[in-house]
């Protein structure tokens, strides 16, 4: 064997998992591509998913197809205020799971772990349930998707936060009160700061999970319509090529909030 | 007492060895309650509660309706009823569910051992790589596999021309379609935890299986897959259970010969028929804890639950 095959085959063997990973990640990015090109569709007619040219006019005119800018507001409402709530709900029990001690805590556990295990159509329809049962069916709407989304997005802020908490080493705050600092000023001053880059990531996941549920919203929406149920109702009429546009847009603000994030934190690190 | 500042970093044990309160255990009984107490409302509320009544409303005499109202009749019939008309549906999204998850794991695993080994100074942007695609519309997303896997595109004309397909044959509205889109949506969930789980593996392990002769087969099987374990798990769990109760996939991707039982419950509550779409649902939850369990103990990991 040649030098060159030899050492052809030793490259190989050492980063065929290098290269295999890559083609996975491909495979996960094929979409977005899909979804950019598609932003630009110059499209002709409704009833195929095909590239028919190129335009910015799904660009320009965002708003074009009934009821999608609508949604996209109801969207955004739901998801700021469903956030706040569960950020600030869950933020709380993270405290309590790391930083006190009580019986019941295994329990308590397991209960917040539960909803995540739960699959949606299950939740969904749960929740569904209850409001028929209460004869809330007549409201069901934009409150009702709240209390929704605040109850899947509680335990995803519960984890992540707790997992922040967990991190941090406890004398940090043992310290501070060594120090002569009260409890209020222990934690504004030294727990909260610490564990605020948790907080934000749950804040960021919770509204990525509210903005884009679509099986437990479309249970419990009544005549209200979220941006994924827009895109569900669309997809049985053809598809606007403007849903790809709002798909592009997430992704570029998803991304730039990463970059961000990443940059902040190396320029702390080099400090 | 003397030891108090002398005991290295031993978190919570600190307390039992010194008999000093760390912050952990100084703020017992109450105050701990107390926190817990609006989420947790949160929680009774709009999670327990539902659940309880879910589970009455799959007894409902199944005559009524949301005008008229139901009487709860215990009506057990409910259950044979559902579980006999809807067996096919339940049998596929177990066995669609299945697929995914195992696709999920070979596509997975090279991906997480390549950014916990592999990638050197490029590991956080793989790992980025593996979230961006969350933060567009997971239903934009499924929708491009439409365009991906369409009849007249380059996938397809590419796997007929190499006979892989008949010159007829297609991809989009099969189980194939309604598969490969499981797999891919759910494909994070898999890969993150295994990273987890592998980035804590030492690769000197590795190294030692092969420095005592063992072949890298060898050394997969006996020391990276027990060490992996615990996120190969979590990842099951976590592309298994939104994978069988999905049903966008199945609508968006398949024909309706794929239908799976989450399109049944969403239509049967469309429709009205609540007391039949909650017994499938409560049927749905049981089969999945169910096999949950049994899955977690013959993996013996049941610390993790």
């Amino acid at each position: 064997m040649s030098g060159v095959a030899w050492r052809g085959r030793a490259w190989l063997g050492d980063h065929l998992v290098l290269l295999l990973g890559l083609l996975v990640l491909l495979y996960m990015f094929l979409p977005i591509f899909v979804v950019v090109l598609m932003s630009f569709n110059d499209q002709s007619s409704r009833n195929s998913y095909t590239f028919d040219g190129f335009t910015l006019a799904n660009w320009t005119d965002i708003c074009a197809p009934y009821q999608l800018c609508e949604s996209l507001g109801t969207s955004l409402q739901i998801g700021l205020l469903a956030t706040v709530l569960a950020t600030l709900l869950g933020t709380l029990m993270a405290f309590a799971m790391v930083r006190h001690r009580f019986r019941g805590r295994s329990s308590a556990n397991l209960f917040i772990f539960l909803p995540m295990a739960t699959p949606e159509i299950v939740l969904g329809s749960s929740l569904l349930a209850l409001f028929v049962n209460a004869g809330l069916a007549g409201v069901l709407g934009f409150w009702t998707i709240f209390v929704a989304h605040v109850l899947f997005c509680l335990s995803f802020v519960v984890v992540t936060v707790k997992a922040r908490l967990a991190g941090l080493d406890p004398r940090l705050e043992q310290a501070a009160a060594d120090l002569y600092a009260n409890e209020w000023q222990t934690f504004w001053r030294v727990s909260f700061p610490l564990v605020f880059p948790g907080i934000l990531a749950a804040a960021l996941l919770s509204f990525s999970l509210s903005f884009d549920d679509f099986i437990i919203t479309n249970l419990n929406a009544g005549q209200e319509v979220t941006f994924p149920m827009f895109v569900w109702g669309a997809a049985q009429r053809g598809i606007p090529p403007q849903i790809n546009v709002i798909g592009t847009v997430m992704f570029l603000v998803a991304m730039t909030v990463v970059l961000v994030g990443e940059l902040s934190r190396r320029r702390r690190a080099a400090r | 007492m003397s030891a108090a500042g002398h005991v290295p970093s031993l978190g919570p044990t600190e307390a039992q060895l010194t008999g000093r309160p760390d912050p952990a255990s100084r703020r017992s009984g109450w105050s701990g309650y107390l926190l817990l107490l609006p989420g947790g409302l949160w929680l009774l509320l709009f999670f327990v509660v539902p659940t309880v009544t879910l589970m009455a409303t799959s007894l409902y005499d199944p005559a009524g309706s949301l005008q008229t109202g139901y009487a709860m009749t215990g009506h057990w019939q409910n259950y044979v009823e559902a579980l006999g008309d809807y067996a096919p549906q339940f049998v596929r999204s177990l066995v669609y569910a299945l697929l995914a998850t195992v696709a999920c794991i070979v596509l997975g695993f090279p991906l997480a051992y390549a950014i916990a080994f592999k990638a050197g100074r490029w590991k956080n942007l793989m790992l980025v790589a593996v979230i961006a695609p969350f933060f567009t519309s997971f239903l934009v997303r499924t929708l491009s596999w439409q365009y991906i896997l369409g009849d007249n595109e380059a996938l397809v004309g590419f796997l007929r021309s190499i006979h892989v397909l008949a010159p007829d044959g297609y991809l989009l509205a099969t189980p194939f379609a309604v598969v490969t889109g499981l797999t891919y949506n759910f494909l994070p969930f898999m890969v993150l935890p295994l990273y987890a789980s592998l980035e804590k593996l030492d690769p000197r392990l590795i190294e030692a299986g092969a420095d005592l002769y063992a072949s890298p087969v060898t050394t997969f099987r006996t020391v990276t897959l027990p060490l992996a374990m615990p996120g190969l798990v979590a990842g099951t769990l976590l592309t298994f259970i939104p994978s069988a109760g999905d049903y966008i996939n199945s609508e968006l991707l398949g024909n309706p010969r794929t239908r799976m039982i989450g399109n049944e419950i969403q239509d049967l509550f469309g429709a009205g028929d609540y007391p039949t779409a909650a017994s499938l649902s409560v049927t749905l939850m049981a089969a999945i804890v169910v096999l949950v369990f049994v899955y977690v103990r013959r993996a013996g990991t049941e610390e993790l639950l």
